[in-house]
Parts: C-alpha cells; sequence; structure tokens
C-alpha cells in the first residue's frame, strides 16, 4: 500500500488538510473509490477505511491482479468533518458541485480540480455518495444518464451485487458532480448510496465494502472469491414512486425500508404536534417495496416521506 | 394588495408563506406587469430596501402608474429569518431548482408556484446582493444567449455597469434562466454585500426600477438622472483569488478605477505580524467587486478587475 497526499490546503490558524490517496497494486489505473466530500459523510468514509483495511490483507496475500492499481481516497473534506458541518467551513460550498473545479478558482473548485486530476483518468470510479434528503435507502448504486452513454457502463450496475442498479437522467445541478465529470472525461463512473450518512450501519459498512470488492473481482482488478450477492433489478430512477406527505406534523411510520407492501397498505400517519390526533394517513400507492424512507420525526408538508419500487411496471 | 404566492404547513402550527405586493392602476386587460423579486438567498438583504422604496413611491403616486407591479421581497423567507443563505433543512442553493416541481420537496414546490405565479409577466427584476464575502458595485448581469435580448433593458436600470457573462449548464436552473426561457424577461441585479443594507446603491437602484418603467409606458411620475453603465463587451474580467491563507486588508477603494501595479489589499498573518501576499492589479480598470470578510483562505476571491476598454 501507497500512501500519498494528492492535494494539500492550509488554513490561518489549522492544521494542512492533506487528503491523502492509498494505493493498492501498481500499473494501470483501473478503480478508484472517493469516500466523504460533504462533512456528514461518516458511514461513506467508514466504508473506505474499512475497504482499505481488506484491501492491505489482500495485497499482502498477492490478490491484486497484476499490473492494475486501486486508488481509495476514504475522506476530502476533513476540515468540515472535525467541526460538524456538511458543507466547506468558511463559504458553505459543497466540493461536490465544483467539478471538474478550477485551479485558478475558489477554494473549493481548487480542491476539486486537484481531486479531479488524480482521479480523472481512472478506468472505474466509484464514489460513496449520499443524498440530499435525510433518510434511510436500501442500497443502490446509480449512473448518470449522460451523452456519453456507454454500454458497459450500465451493464456493470449488477457486477456490485446490490439489490438496486439506478439509471438516473442528470439535472443542470447534478452537471458539477464528481459522478457526471468523471463519466464525461470517460470513467465508468457509478454512485454507490448506502443506507446512511451521518450514522455509520455496521452491517450496511460490510454490505458496501463487499459491493465494491465484488465490482473489482469482476472486473479482474482483484483475484479474491467473494459470494455473489443479491439479484441486482436495474431500473430508470424515474419509475420509483415518491410518496409526499400533504399534512406537516409528527411522522408515525408503519413500514420501513425493505420491507414490502400492497397496494392500500397504511404506510404512515401524521399526529397533530400540539394535540395528539391523527391529521393525516397515506397509504401505498401500489404493490412495491420501500426503496427510501424518511426518518426526522417531524414532517413538513410535502416532505418526501416514502420512496416506493413498483413490483411491476410497463 | 398583498396576495399570497406559495403556502405550505410547517410540522408545528405555522405555515409557510411567500407574499407579494400588487400595486396596480388602470390594469385593464393587455395591460404590462413587471416582477421585482428578491430573497431568494436569506442572507441578501440589499433588496428588502429596494421593495420598501418602490412600494411607497408606487403607492403614493399610483395614478401614474399604468399597469401591474408585483413585488416579492422574500422568495426564502425562513432563510432571511434565520440569516441563511439557503433554504432551511434543504441542501440544494434555491436558485438552482427552478422551475421547480408540483411533486417535489417544499423548496421544489415553493420554486414551482413561484415561476407559476410570474409567468406571463412582461419583465422580472431578479435583485441580488453577493454574498457576504464580497462587495458589488450595482450591476446587470446576462448571460451571452440572452444578451441580444436583455441588453437594451439592462441599460435603462440606472446600474454602473452590466456584465455579460458565458453560460453554464448549472446556471439553467436559475429564476432567471428559467423565466427567460418563458418569455419573461429577466433582468438579474447584483450589488452591495450580504447582510448589510447600503443606502445609496438602493436608492439607484429604485430610479432605475422607475426609469424603466417609464421606458415600458407604465410610469409617468418623476425619474431621476439616469447613468450610463459600462457593458462589458471585449474587456476582459480579471478575478484576483488569493494564493494564501490569512486575514485580507484591502488597499483600494471599492467602485474606483485602478492602474495595473496599483495595491488592492494585502494579506496578512496575525500570528507573525507579516504580509504574506501583496495583491497587485494585473492591468487598469474598474474595481468592481471587493472583498468584505477578511478571512481567507487559498482560492478565495479577493476582487475583480473589469479592464479599460482598449478603444476608450
Ligand atoms: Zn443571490
Amino acid at each position: 500500500m501507497d500512501k500519498n497526499v494528492i492535494y494539500s490546503i492550509k488554513s490561518l490558524y489549522r492544521e494542512s488538510m492533506n487528503i491523502i490517496g492509498y494505493t493498492f497494486g501498481s500499473g494501470e489505473h483501473s478503480c478508484c473509490v472517493v469516500g466523504a466530500l460533504r462533512g456528514n459523510e461518516i458511514q461513506q468514509m467508514a466504508i473506505c477505511a474499512q475497504l482499505i483495511d481488506t484491501l492491505k490483507r489482500l495485497e499482502e496475500n498477492g490478490c491484486i491482479a497484476n499490473g492494475k492499481s486501486i486508488m481509495i481516497i476514504p475522506c476530502a473534506n476533513h476540515y468540515s468533518m472535525n467541526i460538524g458541518k456538511r458543507f466547506w467551513p468558511l463559504d458553505n460550498t459543497d466540493i461536490n458541485r465544483m467539478f471538474p473545479g478550477y485551479d485558478q478558482g475558489e477554494t473549493t473548485q481548487r480542491i476539486a480540480d486537484g481531486l479531479f486530476k488524480s482521479i480523472k483518468d481512472y478506468v472505474y470510479g466509484v464514489q460513496m455518495a449520499s443524498f440530499y434528503r435525510e433518510g434511510e435507502f436500501l442500497p443502490h448504486v446509480k449512473v448518470m444518464d449522460t451523452d456519453c452513454k456507454n454500454r458497459e457502463t450500465y451493464e456493470s450496475l449488477t457486477d456490485f451485487g446490490l439489490p438496486y442498479g439506478l439509471i438516473r437522467i442528470p439535472q443542470p445541478y447534478d452537471t458539477a458532480t464528481l459522478n457526471y465529470n468523471w463519466q464525461i472525461w470517460g470513467c465508468h463512473a457509478y454512485s454507490l448510496f448506502s443506507n446512511y450518512t451521518e450514522h455509520i450501519g455496521r452491517q450496511s459498512t460490510q454490505t458496501a465494502v463487499n459491493a465494491v470488492l465484488r465490482f473489482l473481482i469482476a472486473k479482474g482488478i482483484i483475484k479474491w472469491a467473494l459470494h455473489r450477492g443479491m439479484h441486482t433489478r436495474v431500473l430508470n430512477e424515474e419509475l420509483i414512486i415518491n410518496v409526499q406527505a400533504r399534512n406537516a406534523g409528527i411522522l408515525k411510520k408503519h413500514v420501513y425500508v425493505g420491507e414490502e407492501v400492497s397496494e392500500g397498505d397504511l404506510l404512515c400517519e401524521i399526529i397533530h404536534p400540539l394535540e395528539g390526533n391523527t391529521i393525516g394517513r397515506i397509504k401505498s400507492p401500489t404493490d412495491g417495496t420501500v426503496f427510501f424512507a424518511y426518518n426526522k420525526q417531524l414532517v413538513t408538508e410535502y416532505s418526501d416521506v416514502f420512496n416506493i419500487v413498483p413490483f411491476s411496471y410497463t | 394588495m398583498i396576495k399570497p404566492v406559495s403556502v405550505a404547513a410547517l410540522p408545528v402550527a405555522e405555515n409557510f408563506i411567500i407574499q407579494k405586493n400588487r400595486i396596480e392602476n388602470d390594469a385593464g386587460p393587455g395591460c404590462k406587469r413587471v416582477c421585482v423579486v428578491t430573497g431568494t438567498h436569506g442572507d441578501e438583504l440589499e433588496g428588502q430596501y429596494v421593495c420598501a422604496q418602490l412600494a411607497k413611491i408606487l403607492n403614493e403616486d399610483k395614478q401614474k402608474l399604468s399597469g401591474i407591479v408585483d413585488i416579492y421581497p422574500a422568495l426564502n423567507p425562513l432563510g432571511i429569518d434565520s440569516v441563511t443563505r439557503g433554504f432551511p433543512m434543504f441542501d440544494l442553493d434555491m436558485n438552482r431548482i427552478f422551475p421547480g416541481s408540483q411533486t417535489g420537496l417544499l423548496a421544489e414546490v415553493v420554486a414551482h408556484d413561484v415561476i407559476h405565479d410570474i409567468d406571463g409577466a412582461d419583465m422580472c427584476i431578479d435583485i441580488h446582493s453577493s454574498n457576504i464575502f464580497l462587495r458589488e458595485i450595482p450591476q446587470v448581469r446576462v448571460s451571452e444567449q440572452t444578451a441580444a435580448e436583455l441588453l437594451s433593458y439592462a441599460v435603462m436600470l440606472n446600474v454602473d455597469l452590466v456584465w455579460i457573462h458565458a453560460s453554464a449548464t448549472v446556471l439553467e436552473s436559475t429564476l432567471a434562466h428559467s423565466l427567460n426561457i418563458r418569455g419573461v424577461k429577466t433582468l438579474v441585479v447584483e450589488m452591495g454585500v450580504g447582510m448589510r443594507i447600503t443606502e445609496n446603491y438602493c436608492t439607484q437602484l429604485v430610479d432605475g426600477i422607475l426609469n424603466l418603467l417609464h421606458e415600458l409606458g407604465m410610469w409617468s411620475g418623476q425619474i431621476g438622472q439616469v447613468r450610463k453603465p459600462l457593458v462589458s463587451k471585449d474587456q476582459r474580467i480579471d478575478f484576483l483569488n488569493s494564493d494564501a491563507h490569512g486575514i485580507f486588508i484591502p488597499g483600494a477603494s471599492h467602485g474606483s478605477h485602478v492602474n495595473a501595479g496599483d495595491c488592492i489589499g494585502k494579506v496578512i498573518d496575525p500570528l507573525v505580524g507579516v504580509v504574506v501576499e501583496e495583491v497587485l492589479a494585473p492591468n487598469s480598470g474598474l474595481l468592481f467587486t471587493l472583498r468584505e470578510y477578511p478571512v481567507v483562505f487559498g482560492g478565495s476571491l479577493l476582487a475583480r478587475i473589469m479592464e479599460d476598454s482598449k478603444n476608450g
């Protein structure tokens, strides 16, 4: 294992923030895995940390294929992480909205640029991503449906052995993310979504680590035996049904992530926050699997409380 | 007349509400409508005073108005109320989610309602005031793709500068872009600095808005002298970013003309008491952006200079 500072930035009164890349194997830049770009992506960093710990042992046992190399960057934003902030300490900007970056630009553009320069030429890129909605997800892997579609990128969604592989049509705000720019640059780029962000789930960490290892095995980058994981259902993101709250108050959930529901099943109640009576009931619009569940206690009108993947669609 | 634009229930005994003030006179079918919006970014407050002054003047002399002026002082009321730039409890910049969605999250539904409410207007003026870091002279920003259509209106607004900037895909989700593609000619004003009110800038823009209304045939009341702005066409704009980290002390006055080699400011290290970076003007021109917030990292923008026009 090689440990290199791939970008460094200083602040007036803090120690330098050194972004460290851990490299296994040598030769072709085969796969790069990026963890936390935001200060609250603790689960994402922990997945990378465990992956590094595993790859160390695999490397010692000669399991990295000849002529292939893997780089893992567990955290690119410890300045924010160490003060409990999601975005950049000074100006609250998001590194993951600054790609491909600009070396003469603002601080987070420079960080994005420094990072991107060292990772853009990898054949495969995996970002441990978090979503802007608060809640719990079923683990899944996502690709952006950019103009530079590549059949292999889509077909390899199943190599992670996660239950879902999603294809997303990018919105304008996606165009400055790492995943999007990786793909524009010709890398097969994936965003891997774990169950949580700020919370480290032991099982979800293992699931994500195994998913990456499985992908590395499928691509011939490591030689190792690991069970094949789950059958991956690949679908377009827009087929997922959003269930919105039409009242505001205290959320009382009746179903949880991963559960299967039938059309008409009670998903949750909304309770009057001051008087305790039920003011709203939300029923499942379809037969399907609960893919996402909001995990805050209070809901605002229009909150996305559940996402459901229908069993069948036309 | 005060009208609700978007309403949604918040968890505990409160509704989220965006309101507008509709001031109208002689507003028959086919009359013109101009919208003045601000407060998308909760830490930008210059527009607050503009809205207040404009409403006062129009109401006092309403018979001189012909048509409808809709004033939206707060597109992000929760942000303004809590000194928060963004939409509280929402990760994305509110000016990156337009045109919004009826089936999205609160911020997206709100964006949809705002677009729907403004749609059909003849013009819209979207007032921003930079952020807490940078001070800007009153300017209108238009993208290259809309410049042909908007420039003749931008110069009516009594600003000091019209900056024609390159288009970027991420900007396709701004309020201004979403309105422009719907045929509502929208001008983005940037002026002043976040969390402060610069009274003379506000008065200057109010004069400009009245002038625009006059030019559109909607206002027969008094209008002041209107200045002719510099228009960035082929001139270069220099971005001066810090390469050091420290405390920035300005050395030139904002809005002034500087010569190549002039000191714009310096970055100092208070712990050891030395200057770590001296910032010099690379070219002669108008110092239209100047850093206001002293703490800087490597990369922090310190100033922008619009180079003097080659042909004078
Ligand atoms: Zn703004």
